[in-house]
């Protein structure tokens, strides 16, 4: 009886309805909400200013009382620069990879939907950038533009598109064939009501699995290229060059590259749970 | 829908509301060229219902995409013809003017497969609407809207309250019936069933083509039936075209087909495959062979390699097109017989 109290929503309420059934994916919600509640409030609850004061007299402290996850090869609490590393990681990976996957859906969408001849053009392009490597690329991107984070957004979303690009146009060229998308033809859309009404939003499940893959992979490229140094700048507390900055210490002192290591696990998989959530509450299929 | 009725009342039997014109239809691939639909000429009038019958893969399918003009743009081109939809050639018109005032509104499709002409992840109530909001003439309110679809399920018979279903939560046959929903509901002119029964078991097979025919009757529709049952031919239709390797090889009057006279050997074949009530065999005799390969057909005859009655002409020579009345028949056999050659015979006779 309870399924038949969902007929009557609106589509937004019922997929709400649907997530909410999930626990495990309300889990990643709720590890979601804290990492957003961090960015904002971080700085007030951290309990050393900007996480950049160095102590060193106390470095490499195990955790303790005074340093909830000890402190760094400099004696900076790693706990204040972890809180402060979430808003520059989330802050570039976030808009990065939202941005490429929706980019990337619709050239995917027109690859598949139009003429061989814009398909074998938009292709032909994508792998002139894919046969660069993707780090590569979004160390190109950042060389010529300079380090700053709106650049390494632009950067780390340039690299993304070709791939998002392609899975995308690999799931919609299935559905461009299908019947039920000549039958929305036949009875009057325009291509864009197609693309958007029927292709894109039956590929969504397979998206949002290629987006929060890519989220996970995107965060540890940001901080790969900050271990380089084209990154976000040291002594900023971003995590990945929290992660490459203890990269010395992992023997002597394993909590330095622990902790960071869990918060860039922790957010990962909560995104990844989300996604799962929000892929099946989306999918009428996979409902009852 | 009274003014529906009205509409096929005026407009008369003599007038063809579609004619196609010497079409050809050919599927591009990297390698090759299929030959999917060659010259194929035919006419239905308001009202009237017109069989296509023939093998998988004689192009009866895209015949009917070519006349929606939804055929896939990646590969299938249209080389040839024409179709003149009341006095319009649906080739010439921008696409723009083709969606908005043909597709859906004027002429609509009944999809083959009802499992997947149906948008998985939309309400069915949401799918028949939107092809009403494409073509809102009348600029109904939503709720004008929403009350039409619940009519029109009810129409096809379905219970109103399940409009917020999705496919997948109904039945083969009700998926078949949302599908003649959305055919139905701005009210065409013309409504082509491509094989609306095949993926359907033949008790629901029954059931759906005699709705089909009901709203066609109380509707004034006009209706092109493409299937490969004969028999369901026999019982819905006023003229028949039988297709083989795209074209069409004879067509006319149900009377004309099923007389049995000057019938085209392919048609023979059709009906030597159906079992007969009346005599008492073992076995049904299907036609030898299989359909010509489409990239590579045969000279002459296209139906020659596999016609019983072959002669040394029908693997040289295209056979004529013989004219009796409303049959039209195109073999060798009957050369020398027909309107031409009984005119001949008199202009004979009077010297």
């Amino acid at each position: 009886m309870k399924q038949k109290s969902t007929k009557k929503m609106t589509p937004l309420r019922e997929t709400v309805y649907r997530f909410a059934k999930n626990k495990i994916s309300l889990i990643g919600l709720a590890i979601v909400i804290l990492i957003i509640f961090v960015i904002i409030f971080g700085e007030q609850i951290s309990p050393y200013a900007k996480g950049v004061d160095q102590d060193i007299m106390n470095r490499l402290q195990g955790a303790s009382r005074e340093h909830l996850m000890g402190t760094d090869g400099y004696g900076r609490d790693i706990f204040t620069r972890v809180i402060h590393g979430t808003k520059y990681t989330m802050l570039i990976a976030f808009p990065s990879v939202i941005g490429a996957q929706i980019i990337g859906s619709i050239l995917g969408a027109l690859a598949a939907f139009y003429s061989r001849w814009l398909d074998d053009v938009l292709m032909r392009i994508l792998d002139i950038f894919q046969a660069i490597p993707g780090m590569l690329l979004s160390l190109a991107v950042v060389a010529v533009l300079g380090s700053s984070l709106p650049n390494l957004v632009i950067a780390m979303m340039i690299s993304r598109i070709p791939g998002a690009t392609r899975s995308g146009r690999a799931v919609m060229l299935r559905l461009v064939g299908q019947e039920h998308i000549d039958a929305a033809r036949s009875y009057g859309s325009t291509d864009a009501q197609l693309i958007f009404r029927h292709v894109i939003p039956n590929a969504i499940g397979p998206i949002i699995v290629d987006l929060s893959i890519a989220l996970s992979a995107t965060i540890l490229q940001v901080s790969s290229l900050s271990y380089i140094g084209l990154g976000v700048q040291p002594p900023t507390p971003e995590w990945g060059v929290l992660l490459s900055e203890a990269r010395e210490y992992m023997r002597s002192a394993p909590h330095t590259i622990v902790f960071p290591g869990i918060a860039i696990a922790l957010a990962a998989l909560a995104f990844n749970l989300v996604g799962d959530g929000l892929r099946d509450a989306l999918d009428p299929r996979l409902r009852d | 829908m009274a003014e529906m009725n009205n509409n096929a009342v005026k407009a008369g039997p003599g007038e063809p509301l579609l004619k196609v014109e010497d079409l050809e239809v050919v599927y591009t691939s990297r390698q090759e060229v299929v030959q999917a639909v060659n010259h194929i000429n035919f006419e239905v009038r308001r009202g009237e219902t017109l069989g296509i019958v023939g093998e998988t893969g004689a192009g009866k399918t895209t015949t009917a995409y070519s006349i929606m003009r939804i055929l896939p743009d990646r590969t299938a081109k249209i080389l040839n013809g024409k179709i003149i939809y009341e006095g319009e050639d649906l080739l010439t018109l921008p696409e723009n003017v083709m969606r908005n005032t043909i597709r859906g509104e004027k002429i609509a499709i009944i999809f083959q497969d009802p499992m997947s002409a149906l948008n998985p992840i939309m309400r069915i109530g949401d799918q028949i609407a939107e092809a009403l909001k494409y073509h809102n003439k009348e600029d109904l309110t939503p709720e004008q809207i929403s009350e039409k679809v619940d009519q029109t399920l009810e129409l096809v018979g379905i219970q109103k309250g399940r409009r917020y279903d999705y496919p997948h939560q109904l039945s083969g046959g009700m998926k078949q019936r949302v599908v003649i929903a959305i055919a139905l509901v701005c009210e065409p002119e013309l409504i082509i069933a491509d094989e609306p029964t095949t993926a359907l078991d033949v008790t629901i097979q029954a059931q759906v083509l005699a709705m089909i025919d009901e709203l066609r009757e109380t509707l004034g529709t006009a209706l092109i039936l493409i299937t490969h049952d004969l028999g369901i031919v026999a019982q819905m239709c006023d003229n028949v075209a039988i297709m083989y390797a795209g074209e069409i090889i004879e067509n006319g009057t149900v009377e004309d087909i099923y007389s049995g006279k000057m019938q085209h050997p392919y048609t023979t074949g059709l009906f030597g495959s159906l079992p007969d009530l009346e005599k008492k065999t073992d076995r049904l005799s299907p036609i030898d062979g299989l359909m010509p390969d489409p990239t590579d057909l045969p000279k002459g005859c296209k139906f020659n390699p596999r016609c019983p009655r072959c002669m040394d002409i029908c693997r040289e020579q295209t056979p004529p097109e013989i004219v009796d009345g409303t049959h039209r028949v195109a073999c060798h056999l009957y050369a020398g017989m027909g309107q031409a050659a009984k005119a001949a015979e008199q202009v004979k006779e009077e010297a």
